[in-house]
Parts: structure tokens; C-alpha cells; sequence
């Protein structure tokens, strides 16, 4: 955001500075150098002036205002270090030790806490005082996640701050006064809040500590490497940390255009999923019906086998591969070089049939999470937010609560910023088309007099309708001027997966098959002839028997796809199914060949997130057993089918991307390493956004303040690529340099796709008086692989119900709670059913991939909406 | 328990009159505690959903104020001053000799209490927010011992009064 | 009234209290208030222009706020961002100063009084809804202001165009609920927010953003009780009573060792000895007795002794400030003989002040805690002889320098006041003190006053 605040001198210890006028001074200290000791200042968060740590003298003011209150004028002068400061420091620091336990042996914060480390700098050997301290019954947990001890809690109110102004959640508060002044939540409300967490990374003593960490490691022995999430497409910068190879904390790092610092809790906690008892650890064949272990080149061969017998029958059009958003870009571009370069098929899709087309993914002009805080308006038609996009949600509703922007919801039913929005469109699941025919008028008073783009987060806001209605709705946004889109799609990487070819129709770099075939013909020697199938097509293909070789690539498609009844019979009907993954899914089953790979956390790499946004994610431990990392598997399967790629580092494999795929010109892994906050493609248009500076790594023992990726620290000391599992048979000294190794100078040119917008909607069919309309978006917290294979997040998962109005309740004949059979044209279940006033009559929401049965048995994708009937069993 | 139908109407009127619904925190939780003796987490979370607030919030703000009882309490809160007037003019010796004879009397809750402003007569107290001055031990006894038998009795202030609306 | 030494008169010079104390069968009615020229001032000013009565009036009076720190209330009433609406008026009636008792006194035998003086500072400011913040355990005086708000609504003194002059005004009596911070006027607006009663950073002040972060003026009910009468005198004669800059008349709250104790309205210039010794007044020491201290502005304020200097010295705000250090604060004097341990006193005034403390500030919430632990270690004869100067190291780093006016490492004095006693008791009683603290060979490490902690529980 450009500031346009006048500058005005300040003169800081003798040191003259400048700084825009009304800027904090705490700020303007520490942006030049001097770190004024501080507890309950957060720049983040509104200043309150509680812990009285960071009082200085001012010339010309009367006593000691404190740093992170006042704001700086032109000619102030300031002292930060006299006696009369110092007195008061220590003064502070005192009377907050008078009742802080000393249980620093024992304390999670014990190594990195300022408390601890001003008392050992500058603190006096003794205790004055000698009367008795306070007790509380220590820790008690406050939620799952989070447990407080109340005796450590030095009262800054970062937490409850947090809670309130960040999170929205105002689930703990203060309560009691003076001296037992205490964090609290009510009885029998837990602090449920997704983004829980941050409270315990915020706490600058041990008062807050997170259930996963706890005695896990001291500070002194972490290391740490800045990475960013993938638990959803948002790619929150963190800095994962380890201690004796096993990831134990991931902490934010505060990076302006993404998170800011904040996690929500899957993505704090995911981490545990590496270490998840059943990861596999070698590769598997099923022999005489059974998957067994076996080796490398067996598992290989085998599967290369399989792929080739159905190449040699039947054509590279008999082979489909599902999957691929979980990886890194790296892994994406040699899985698309795999099936589109070699193999020849185009039937390829990074997404579970619960996405965009690639078309509209691709071709809408897109935004940047910073757009939002400059936005005229948001318009939100889409995912829930805070259920999906957890930190997206927080920077929208930053938007709407701080800066004033206003928010248009459309949907269907309530959501998590259904509060927050300045107008509301409602329409039934399925008529988005209609409802967004009426966006230009709810638009026009909300942006009256502002500036800035309009911004349109734009998703599937359930699973039991289909992709369609969004479709059609999008394509009448976008004659509205001035709109840019974030599209809000859910899995970590599904965004670089579909710009490197992981969809039906394009090869990397955001061209379509048919712009690029020339060009990738040239780069790779081939490419699809014709347009391939997505998910529901290929699982319609193979439960025809169409497909010869199916491979999954880190999907679990038979949680994911909305359709239970066509997955099954896809998977099943697929003549020989390889799957890639760290663990055995539903489908993987049924595989005839168990690749496991490495996961998040043990392969470095990039990720795209859903703005477009390249960043690097970390490698921190080294993987348990013999996964392989995804891209190297993708190479082996390529080499037993003719094709050498001879790329053997990822920072080779960016430099190929960078090469051939035309979104990504420039985008190598040099620039890769110095963008601090990552690369938005393409870069043409955010070239000026790039921040090229040293990285650094995050320092650890400062974990309760911003962690910034160019803050205080040590230059960054690249790690050399570790020796993945050696194979004798990949040994190849046949190395051919290709032509041109350095840029795609003398590639066939390709356009970068545009989508036409020109849409015929599939007509969405009324709904009869006596169904209800499934509503079937996500939950945070679902039967999918982060958090099952999480020991800490898996008890938040929440019960199965189906929620409707209490007017349905009360027509239906039964009590709140009760049971009821919900049938569908695909099927039936018993279900709980729950009244919510906030659910539209007509309207039934069912959360997705919760329990064992579920949405995914009601839902028949060759339909466009998911129409059901209520009974009593009675 | 919930409001009672007509304190729930008394409870919308209450939040209608001021121009922020949080500002009717005090007064419900007032209103609350005069209906059901203390203040209940079942009222606390009632003012919340009325209000919109977290029940958290309304337990913060309340539990900062020392007038709102979380515990069930007597019949008769005796509330007896022995701040620094009070202190020298016998309030301490009042305060524990009540305390003493009504340790295990259920119906009254004798409660030490900061400044009543009731300083010209000193020592004092209050029974359910009724003043009593110029108090010894034996005098404060018999008024309590009035209220029991009924003799005396308090205003019920949130629910008699707070109800009048404007004009 | 210009001497700054000297009593002008030692009797009661009844104003605002004139109507209790003539009528106290009905002088909280409408009717008794109509029938003793209430609501004429109101009448007379509603045909002012509303700017004229901030600057001519209340400020030409010299009116000082009555609630304790004596800001000069028509300058108050200026710093309202010109333009800028709504804007609220606040009524500070959450008496808790300890020994302070006349604005209950106030609200409870002429509420009418209090509402006519809303009424005109409200149309003075622009301000169509104003709020009394009263203390939650004053019952009567809730009762008492519901039925004046009532009857002042129907009789058209409240609500919309009142008496034909186009200007409307509602009034929302809040009841508070415990916590004597909540006097200090940023922690009332959160308060009356429904937040926790602590109080805010300032700038901004609650004239620029106040109660709902509009403009707000927070005003005592004695101070505003008292703008009738400024109207009804003019402002000339008004302030021909009282001394210097501190016009008027006062009420004090006197309590303590002496034969009448009472409140007091008196003009503003006599001497403490006058107070307490004058036979209309105090009456002099219970059993003949002599002054050994007194604190003569509120719990918060420095001690006096019975000196003749601290005696003889007058009522008047600045005066004391200046040569004591002294504050005539919320105008309660406490007055205490010989037979007073000052250690004891200073021991309950810290435990009222730790009990009070909102924990927002790190010095208060847990130095208050701290002196009390020790005074109360020292008044009950636990003392060590270093204990002393510990308390004052400890003071000066909630006040430092241990100076009033307060200089303070908190947000607002409240834990600066719990200083005063400690201060006090240094400056006239520390060889006293010193006696108690020698040869104490038990040693207490647990205070049996206040240790206890209240567990909310969680989750």
C-alpha cells in the first residue's frame, strides 16, 4: 500500500531519523534500529499500552509515555535509554517476576522468552519480594489445541486481542480483576477458534502452549527453514522447525501480501500428518491379489509395464492421470511432461471433480491478496472461507472490519463473512447464475465514490452442485468492469498444477493443447493430439472400461470426488491402477502398484498459491524409510518409457520450466531464491511487486515476535540436495544437453490463454415444493488426509448432520436431533437432522467428507444440482 | 434460568435504548441477578445470544464488577463497609461479628464491601443495596434479623424501576 | 474574595444543597423542585444562544469540575470538535472515592437538581442523549433518578421539544455495578460500552472520541447539579464566591474522628481547621481530642497533619496543590486522632486500591498487590525495618519522583494513589513506622488479608 503520510524528523538517542508523520513511535524505532523491550505491543495489532515495558521520555512531555502509543511529530526527541527509562523498565520487569513462577526449566517458551531473557540481562540476582505468589491450577486446556497456565500469563492481552480483532473469535476475554485478572473462556465453550494457534505463537511467555508441541524440544535445539504451507491454497509463509529429524513446530512468518504472520490451525498443526503411523515406507506390487513390498526397480518397472501395455493396445488415450495438486511445481511439470510429453494423453486433471475448469481458472484476469485491502468492493460468490481458506478469510474480513471495504456476498446460505458483508444476494444452490445477474445493481451503491479494482473470490461454494452454475456466473462477472478474480480453490498446490498442464486442454505455462502443441512438440519432442478427459470424464471412461492404466498421484480420489458410486466404479474398472502417495487411500487399495512419495516438510521445491504466487517451500528432514520426492518418480517412470528428462535437481527442473512454459519466462531458479515474497505470474504484470533481497531464515528464539523473512537473522546457508535413494538402474551416462538450456529462445511462441467467456449455461432444473436443495461445502476440519492423519486436529472433526431450517424440521414430523432418511437420485442415508435458522427454507447444508458415509453417496455429478427428500423412520 | 416472559420484555426495551447493544450488558446481567437470585451462566449466555457478544464477553465484563454474584447466595446479601472511615469508627468489628453469626445461616451472605459512601454515619452497611449507619455489632444484627422476619424489605431496583420507559 | 489566608466564613453557604436541607420531605419530587424555582434556569437558558451559556456562563463562573480533578468546566465543554455528531454528555455518578458521600447524597434528595443541569449542558453542547453512569449500589438514588427522569419526561422537561424551544433530550440512567475505577472517565465509557471497566489510552480524549467514539463531555453530578444555579445567579455573582480560581461553593464530605461529621457546602476559601473545628461545622475532634493527620481530598490524595500550617491552610484547590502537594480532590476529609495507627489506615487504603485496581497496567496490578501485602505485614506486626523504604522504591516506580500532582508509569493515577498513603506515611510518620518494624521476630509470608485467588476456571 503506498503511503502518502507527510515525513517528519524524529530525533531517537542522539540518532535523527525520518519517518511519515503519525507513525508509531515504537515503529519508527525499530525500523531504524533501536528495539524499544516491549510485551504487549504486536504490530499487528492495535496498540493498548498495557505492559508499560516500552516507556521512553519524550522532550517536552510530562512523564513517560509509552512507545507504542504515541505517535511521532515532526522535531520530537526522544529518549529510549536514560536512567529515568531504565528505572522504569526495570521497575515493569520487576513487578511482572513478583508472581511469574519460576518454572522456566520446565517451560515450552523457556530459551526464547523475553521475560526470561531481559530478567538474565538486566534483572537483579534477588527477589524483593518475599510474600507468597499467586496460584492457579496450572495448565488447564482451553481447547483441544491450546492449554493456559495462568500462572505464567503476564496479562498483555495478545491472545484475547488476537481473538477479537484478528480472528473475530472472541471465544477467551478477560476475566476478573487487578491482580486475578486471568484469561478465560466460558464454561463449556472452549476456544474453538480455527485460528487458536497464533494465540500460543503470539504469547511472549509461556501462558499459551499448543498441545502439539508441548516438551516436544527446547529452542536452542531447533532448526528451522522458511517454507509455505499446502494445506490449502493460500501458501502462508511459515518457518517449519525440527529437532532430531522430526518436524515439530510450524510458526508464520509475516509476509505482507499473504499471511501476515497468521496460520490457521490445520496448517499450524498439519505437520504431525508426516510423521502418521501408517505412511508407507516402501514401494508395494500387488502379487496373487495382495499388495507386498518390494523394491524400487521392481515397483517401477512394474508400472511403467503397465502404463506401456496400454499404450501398445489401445493408445495414449486409454491412459488418465488424476491428481497432483499436493505436490510442489516441480513435481507437477514432470507428472504433465510425464502423461502429455510422453506417454501422449491429455486425459490429465490435478482436480477431484470439486473444481474450476481450468478455462476459467486460467483465463479470468486475476487478483492479488493485497487487492483486497485496496478493493472498491468483494464480492465473495464461492467456498466458505473460513472453512476453506482460513487465512483468507482473515485478510477479507481485515478488509471489510478495518479498512472499510465493503463485501457482497452471494451464496447460498450463511458463512463465515456472511456477517461482515455489506449486501447479501441469496439464491438457491444452483441458481448462482441468476443471482449474479443481480450483482451490477447490489454493486453500484456499495462502490459509489470508491476507488480500486473489484475483487471476486470466486469458487465452488459446494460439492452437490455442479461446477456449472459458478461457470455461467462467472462469465456474467466478468462483464463487469473493472473485476478481478481470486479463485478460490482449496488444495495446496492445485493452483501450480493446473498452470503446469495438469488439466485437460493446457500445457504448462497457461496455454491451451491447442496454441502450445507446436512449441511443446519442439521442447519435449511431443504432445497430446487431442483434448483429454477431466476427473468425472476419466472415471466415466475407465468404469467403461476405457481406461487401460490409471495413475492417482497423491489423490484419495474416493474421499474427494463428489460421486461415490462413479469413483468406485472407475477406479475398479480401470485395467491397471498405479497409485503415487505417502499413505494407503481408499483407492490405493485397489492399486496394482504403490509408489509412496515424500511429503510436505521432507521435498524442497515451489508451490503456486491460488493468486498466482510462486514461493519456495522447504525441505527439513529427511523422509523415514524410502519415499521418493514425486518429480523423481515421474522421472523414472519416463525414463523405463524412453524419455530421459536428465533433470535431476529441482532447481534444473525450474530452470526447464522457466525455459518452455510461457507464463513462467524469467521465473528461474535463480529469481526463484532471491523473491522474498515470491513471484505473481505472470510476471509481466507484477514485475514491480518483486522484492529481491537476501533471505534470511527466521530466528527462532524471537518466535513470539513477527517473524519476518528480512528480519533480524542469519543469511540463509542454501542446504546441498540430499542423496535420494541411489538406483542402479536410472545410472545412465547417456547425458544430452537440450539445444537451448537457458531460455525458450527459439521455441515456437504460444499465447497465454484468455478465457472467451462464451458460455451456453447447462440450465439448472427447479426445485419441487417437497426436496430440499443440497448444500455441500467443507469444514476445516474433514475426514481428508491433514487432518485425519493428525493426532491433534482429528478430534475436532465434526459430527455428521444435516442442517435445514426449523420449519423443515417441524413439516418433516420429527425432533431436533432426529434421525431421518435423506434420499437423492443417487441414493439414501439415515441421517441426524438439525434445525438452524440460518439455513434458507428449501435449503439442506451437509458438511463434505465427514464420517463414513456421506455426501458422496447422495451425489450423481452428471447432474447439476443434488435434490433431496426427507423421511421419518418412523 | 431464562428471563421470565415479562423480564424479557423489560430485557428488549433495556437494549433498545441505547445506540450500541453491548452498553445493555450491565444492565441485563442487573436484571438477571435480581430474577434469579445470582447471575447464572444459563443468563450470561442469554445476554450473550441478545445481544450478540460472546458468552466470554459477557462473562468478562461481568466478573470484572464486583456486585454480580457467580455463586448462589443468601436471600440477604449484607454488604458491611470497612473501608478507612468505617475502619475506625468499628466497621471491622461489626463485619465479623456478623460473620460470625450468620456463618451458617444459608438465607444471608455477609460480604465485606469497599466505600458506601455513606461516610457521615459511619460505620455501614447495606442489605441487598438498603442503607444502615452509624451501625455496632448488635444494631446491624437486628436489622438483619428485621429483614428476615420481614419486617423489612428491600427495592427490587432492575425490575420494579429499570421498566419505565421514556415518559 | 481575594485573601488566600484566612476564613471568610466558617458556616454552611447552602446552593445546591439548599433545597434538600429546606424541604427533606419532598425536596426530591417535581413537585417539592417546581415549587423551589426548579427547572426556571432551564426555562431561561433554552432561550439562550446554546455556545453563550459554555463561554458567558459556566466558564465566566469559574466552575471547576467537582469530581476530583478540578479541570474548569466550560473549557471542557469546548473541546468538542465543532461540526461533529452526535455527541453525547455523560454524568460521572459513580461515587467510590473512599469518604466521599456527597454525590449520593445528591442524587437521592434532589435528583431533579441534577437533571435540569443535564439538561442545560446538554443543549449547550448539541447533545440530544445523555447517560448517568450511577453507582450500582446506590438502590435509592437509582429509584430516585428513574421516577425524576420520568416525571421531568412528563411534565416536558425531558424528551422532544422541550418547553416549546425545539431541543430534545433523552436521558438513560445506567446502573454500574462494583468497581470503583469506573469514576476515572475512560474506564466509565468502556463501562457504559458493556466492556470491562478499564481505562484508555488518551489522545483521543473523550471530548474528540468518546462514549462510542463520538464526542463525549464526562461531567460530576456535583458539577453539573451546580449549572442551574449559575444560570438562575449569573455567572458575576457565581463567582464572587470562593477564592482565586477556585469559585463557588464545595461540598465536603467530612468523616472521621470528629463530633460532626456530615457534608458540608461551603464556600470555597475557608480553612480546614474551619472545617473541622467550626461548631456549625465539624465541631471539633471527638472527646476533645487532636487532629494527629487527615487526608483532605480522598482516598488518593496525600495526608495532612494537624499542624497549623497543614490547619490553617484554605480550601482552595490550587493553593494546596501548590504548597502541599496535596489535592482537595473529590472534597472528603477524613479526619483522625491521636488514637489512630496511620499504618493501619495506610495498610486498608492500599488494600482498597489493590482490591479496585483493574490490572490493566503492569505497575498497578501488581504493585498495588505488593504495598498492600507489605503494609499490611507492617500495621499487624510483621514488619522488617527495611520495609519502608522498599514500599517507596516500589511507589516510585509506579509514581515516579513520588511527587503530586502524580507523575505515573501507568495509564491513569490509580496506582499512583495507592502511593499516597506509603508517601504519607514517610513524610510525618516514619520514625513511627520504623518503632513497628523493629524487634518483630515473626515473620509472614502469606497475607491472611488478600491473597486469595478467585478461580474462574476455563474452558
Amino acid at each position: 500500500m503506498k503511503d502518502e503520510r507527510e515525513i517528519v524528523t524524529v530525533t531517537i538517542d542522539g540518532i535523527e531519523m525520518q519517518a511519515p508523520k503519525g507513525e508509531l513511535l515504537i515503529r519508527v524505532a525499530q525500523d531504524n534500529g533501536t528495539f524499544v523491550p516491549r510485551f504487549c505491543w504486536h504490530e499487528r495489532m492495535k496498540p493498548v499500552g498495557m505492559c508499560r515495558m516500552c516507556l521512553v521520555e519524550v522532550e517536552g512531555v510530562r512523564g513517560m509515555p509509552p512507545a507504542c502509543t504515541t505517535t511521532v511529530t515532526d522535531g520530537m526527541v526522544v529518549n529510549t535509554k536514560s536512567e529515568t527509562v531504565k528505572k522504569a523498565q526495570d521497575g515493569v520487569l520487576e513487578f511482572l517476576l513478583i508472581n511469574h513462577p519460576l518454572d522456566c526449566p520446565v517451560c515450552d517458551r523457556g530459551g526464547e522468552c523475553p521475560l526470561q531473557d531481559q530478567t538474565l540481562a538486566f534483572g537483579p540476582g534477588e527477589s524483593r519480594y518475599v510474600e507468597e505468589k499467586r496460584h492457579f491450577e496450572k495448565p488447564i486446556p482451553i481447547s483441544e489445541l491450546v492449554l493456559l497456565d495462568r500462572e505464567r500469563c503476564i496479562q498483555c492481552s495478545r491472545c484475547t486481542r488476537f481473538a477479537d480483532e484478528i480472528a473475530g473469535d472472541r471465544l477467551i476475554d478477560f476475566g476478573e480483576r487487578g491482580g486475578e485478572m486471568q484469561v478465560i473462556t466460558y464454561p463449556d465453550d472452549p476456544f474453538t477458534s480455527y485460528f487458536s494457534g497464533n494465540t500460543v505463537q503470539v504469547c511472549p511467555v509461556g501462558a499459551l502452549t499448543a498441545k502439539p508441541y508441548r516438551f516436544r524440544a527446547r529452542p536452542w535445539d531447533l532448526s528451522a527453514v522458511e517454507t509455505s504451507c499446502q494445506t490449502c491454497s493460500v501458501g502462508c509463509r511459515g518457518s517449519l522447525e525440527s529437532s532430531s529429524n522430526e518436524l515439530v513446530r510450524l510458526l508464520g512468518v509475516d509476509v505482507e501480501p499473504v499471511n501476515h504472520g497468521w496460520l490457521c490451525d490445520t496448517g499450524r498443526f498439519g505437520y504431525e500428518a508426516t510423521h502418521a503411523e501408517d505412511r508407507v515406507r516402501n514401494p508395494m506390487i500387488r502379487r496373487n491379489g495382495v499388495l507386498v513390498e518390494c523394491s524400487w526397480p521392481e515397483a517401477l518397472d512394474a508400472a511403467a509395464e503397465g502404463i506401456k501395455r496400454s499404450l501398445d493396445l489401445h493408445g495414449p488415450a486409454s491412459i488418465a492421470m488424476v491428481g497432483g495438486s499436493r505436490g510442489t511445481n516441480e513435481d507437477a511439470y514432470l507428472w504433465a511432461r510425464l502423461a502429455k510429453g510422453v506417454i501422449g494423453t491429455d486425459n490429465v486433471d490435478a482436480q477431484i471433480g470439486d473444481g474450476l475448469p481450468a478455462e476459467v481458472v486460467l483465463g479470468l484476469p486475476g487478483a492479488t491478496i493485497p487487492d483486497l485491502d485496496e478493493a472498491a468492493a468483494i464480492i465473495l460468490l464461492g467456498p466458505d472461507l473460513k472453512e476453506e481458506l482460513p487465512v483468507l478469510y482473515l485478510r477479507v474480513r481485515r478488509a471489510a472490519v478495518d479498512l472499510g471495504v465493503p463485501i457482497l456476498d452471494v451464496s447460498a446460505v450463511d458463512h463465515g463473512l456472511s456477517r461482515y458483508a455489506s449486501a447479501t444476494i441469496r439464491h438457491l444452490p444452483g441458481e448462482q447464475a441468476s443471482a449474479a445477474r443481480e450483482i451490477s445493481a447490489a454493486l453500484a451503491p456499495l462502490i459509489e465514490g470508491r476507488t480500486g479494482p473489484i475483487v471476486v473470490v470466486l469458487g465452488r461454494s459446494d460439492v452437490a452442485t455442479s461446477a456449472e452454475p459458478t461457470v455461467a456466473a462467472a462469465a456474467i462477472i466478468r462483464e463487469i468492469p473493472n473485476t478481478r478474480f481470486l479463485i478460490a480453490l482449496r488444495r495446496g498446490n492445485v493452483r501450480g498444477a493446473i498452470d503446469l498442464g495438469l488439466a485437460p486442454g493446457f500445457l504448462p505455462g497457461r496455454v491451451t493443447l491447442e496454441s502450445g502443441a507446436e512449441r511443446f512438440a519442439a521442447a519435449w519432442g511431443s504432445a497430446p493430439a487431442e483434448v483429454g478427459l477431466d476427473t468425472a470424464g476419466i472415471l466415466n471412461a475407465a468404469s467403461e472400461g476405457r481406461i487401460g492404466a490409471l495413475i492417482l498421484v497423491g489423490a484419495d480420489v474416493v474421499n474427494d470426488f463428489p460421486d461415490r458410486r462413479l469413483v468406485r466404479a472407475g477406479v475398479g474398472g480401470a485395467g491397471f491402477v498405479i497409485c503415487i502417495n505417502a499413505t494407503i487411500t481408499e483407492a490405493a487399495a485397489d492399486a496394482d502398484v504403490f509408489l509412496p512419495a515424500t511429503v510436505w516438510g521432507e521435498k524442497a521445491g515451489t508451490t503456486t498459491n491460488l493468486e498466482g504466487r510462486i514461493s519456495r517451500v522447504g525441505r527439513k528432514i529427511a523422509a523415514v524409510g524410502n519415499p521418493m520426492p514425486d518429480f523423481r518418480i515421474a522421472s523414472e517412470l519416463a525414463f523405463r518409457l524412453g524419455t530421459d528428462f536428465d533433470l535431476e535437481t529441482v532447481e534444473e527442473i525450474q530452470d526447464e520450466i522457466a525455459r518452455v512454459a510461457p507464463a513462467f519466462a524469467e521465473v528461474d531458479a535463480q529469481l526463484l531464491k532471491r523473491a522474498r515474497d515470491g513471484v505473481v505470474l505472470p510476471i509481466a504484470l507484477h514485475r514491480d511487486e518483486l522484492v529481491l533481497e537476501p533471505r534470511r531464515i527466521p530466528v527462532i528464539d524471537f518466535s513470539w515476535e513477527p517473524i519476518k523473512p528480512e528480519g533480524p537473522g542469519e543469511l540463509e546457508v542454501v542446504e546441498p540436495e540430499v542423496v535420494e535413494p541411489v538406483l542402479e538402474a536410472v545410472a545412465s551416462d547417456e547425458v544430452a544437453l537440450p539445444a537451448d538450456a537457458s531460455s525458450g529462445v527459439g521455441l515456437p511462441e504460444a499465447q497465454l490463454y484468455v478465457w472467451s467467456a462464451q458460455h451456453t449455461a447447462q440450465p439448472t432444473p427447479g426445485r419441487d415444493n417437497y426436496a430440499l436443495r443440497l448444500s455441500a461445502g467443507r469444514t476445516l476440519y474433514d475426514n481428508g488426509r491433514t487432518v485425519a492423519s493428525t493426532p491433534a486436529l482429528r478430534a475436532l472433526i465434526p459430527a455428521q448432520t444435516l442442517r435445514v431450517n426449523p420449519s423443515e424440521i417441524s413439516r418433516v414430523g420429527v425432533a431436533d436431533g432426529e434421525s431421518v432418511r435423506v434420499s437423492t437420485a443417487r441414493g439414501s442415508l439415515v441421517l441426524s437432522l438439525t434445525g438452524d435458522a440460518n439455513v434458507p427454507a428449501g435449503v439442506a447444508v451437509m458438511p463434505f467428507n465427514i464420517g463414513d458415509t456421506g455426501v458422496g453417496d447422495l451425489v450423481d455429478v452428471s447432474l447439476v444440482v443434488t435434490d433431496l427428500r426427507l423421511e421419518t423412520l418412523r | 434460568m431464562a428471563f421470565t416472559a415479562e423480564n424479557l420484555l423489560l430485557a428488549n426495551e433495556i437494549v433498545a435504548r441505547y445506540p450500541k447493544t453491548k452498553s445493555a450488558i450491565l444492565p441485563l446481567a442487573h436484571l438477571a441477578q435480581d430474577q434469579d437470585g445470582y447471575l447464572t451462566q444459563d443468563a450470561m449466555r442469554e445476554i450473550a445470544g441478545m445481544i450478540g457478544v460472546t458468552p466470554a464477553e459477557v462473562l468478562g465484563t461481568c466478573s470484572f464488577y464486583t456486585m454480580f454474584k457467580r455463586d448462589e447466595v443468601g436471600r440477604l446479601v449484607v454488604s458491611v463497609c470497612t473501608n478507612v472511615t468505617c475502619l475506625v469508627m468499628g466497621g471491622p468489628e461489626v463485619l465479623e461479628h456478623l460473620e460470625q453469626r450468620y456463618a451458617s445461616d444459608k438465607e444471608v451472605t455477609i460480604e465485606e464491601v469497599e466505600c458506601l459512601a455513606a461516610c457521615g454515619n459511619a460505620p455501614a452497611m447495606q442489605v441487598n443495596y438498603e442503607f444502615h449507619e452509624s451501625l455496632t455489632p448488635g444494631s446491624a444484627t437486628e436489622i438483619i434479623e428485621a429483614y428476615k422476619s420481614g419486617e423489612l424489605t428491600a427495592r427490587g431496583v432492575s425490575g420494579g424501576v429499570a421498566g419505565g420507559g421514556q415518559g | 474574595m481575594t485573601s488566600v489566608i484566612g476564613a471568610p466564613n466558617a458556616t454552611e453557604t447552602r446552593i445546591i444543597t439548599k433545597r434538600l436541607r429546606d424541604r427533606p420531605e419532598d425536596s426530591w419530587t417535581l413537585d417539592g423542585f417546581t415549587q423551589s424555582g426548579g427547572y426556571e434556569s432551564l426555562r431561561a437558558a433554552l432561550k439562550l444562544d446554546p455556545e453563550a451559556i459554555g463561554a458567558e456562563q459556566v466558564a465566566a463562573a469559574g466552575l471547576r469540575g467537582r469530581g476530583g480533578a478540578g479541570f474548569p468546566t466550560g473549557t471542557k465543554w469546548s473541546f468538542l470538535p465543532k461540526g461533529s455528531y452526535p455527541r453525547y454528555l455523560v454524568v460521572n455518578g459513580d461515587e467510590g472515592e473512599p469518604s466521599t458521600f456527597k454525590d449520593r447524597m445528591l442524587i437521592e434528595n434532589d435528583p431533579h437538581q441534577l437533571i435540569e443541569g443535564i439538561a442545560i449542558a446538554s443543549y449547550a453542547i448539541g447533545c440530544n442523549l445523555a447517560f448517568i453512569y450511577v453507582r450500582g449500589e446506590f438502590a435509592l438514588g437509582f429509584e430516585r433518578l428513574e421516577a425524576a427522569r420520568r416525571d421531568a419526561h412528563a411534565a416536558g422537561f425531558l424528551g422532544t421539544n422541550i418547553l416549546g424551544s425545539g431541543f430534545d433530550l433523552d436521558i438513560v440512567i445506567h446502573r454500574a455495578a462494583g468497581a470503583y475505577i469506573c469514576g476515572e472517565e475512560t474506564a466509565l465509557l468502556s463501562s457504559l460500552e458493556g466492556d470491562r471497566g478499564m481505562p484508555r489510552i488518551r489522545p483521543p480524549f473523550p471530548a474528540v472520541a468518546g462514549l462510542y467514539a463520538k464526542p463525549t463531555i464526562v461531567n460530576n453530578v456535583e458539577t453539573l447539579s451546580t449549572v442551574p444555579h449559575i444560570m438562575r445567579m449569573g455567572a458575576a455573582e457565581y463567582a464572587k464566591l470562593g477564592v482565586n480560581k477556585s469559585t463557588g461553593t464545595r461540598i465536603f464530605s467530612l468523616s472521621g474522628h470528629v463530633n460532626r461529621p456530615g457534608n458540608y457546602e461551603v464556600e470555597l476559601g475557608i480553612t480546614f481547621r474551619d472545617l473541622i473545628e467550626s461548631p456549625e461545622l465539624g465541631g471539633g475532634v471527638r472527646n476533645g481530642g487532636k487532629v494527629k493527620f487527615f487526608i483532605p481530598g480522598g482516598a488518593s490524595s496525600q495526608w495532612l497533619t494537624g499542624s497549623d500550617e497543614h490547619l490553617d491552610a484554605p480550601l482552595d484547590m490550587d493553593y494546596v496543590q501548590q504548597t502541599f502537594g496535596v489535592m482537595l480532590g473529590s472534597g472528603a476529609v477524613m479526619v483522625y486522632d491521636e488514637t489512630t495507627n496511620p499504618a493501619l489506615v495506610a495498610w486498608r487504603l492500599a488494600k482498597f486500591f489493590a482490591h479496585e485496581s483493574c490490572g490493566k497496567c503492569t505497575p498497578c496490578r501488581e504493585g498495588t498487590g505488593w504495598i498492600e501485602k507489605v503494609l499490611y505485614r507492617i500495621s499487624h506486626g510483621y514488619g522488617r525495618p527495611q520495609d519502608l523504604d522498599l514500599l517507596l522504591d516500589v511507589g516510585d516506580n509506579i509514581s515516579p519522583g513520588l511527587n503530586a500532582p502524580f507523575s505515573q508509569t501507568t495509564i491513569c493515577p490509580l496506582g499512583p494513589s495507592a502511593v499516597s498513603p506509603v508517601v504519607s506515611l514517610h513524610k510525618f510518620f516514619r520514625e513511627e513506622v520504623i518503632a513497628m518494624c523493629q524487634n518483630n521476630d515473626r515473620v509472614l509470608h502469606v497475607t491472611a488479608s488478600d491473597s486469595g485467588t478467585s478461580d474462574l476456571g476455563a474452558g
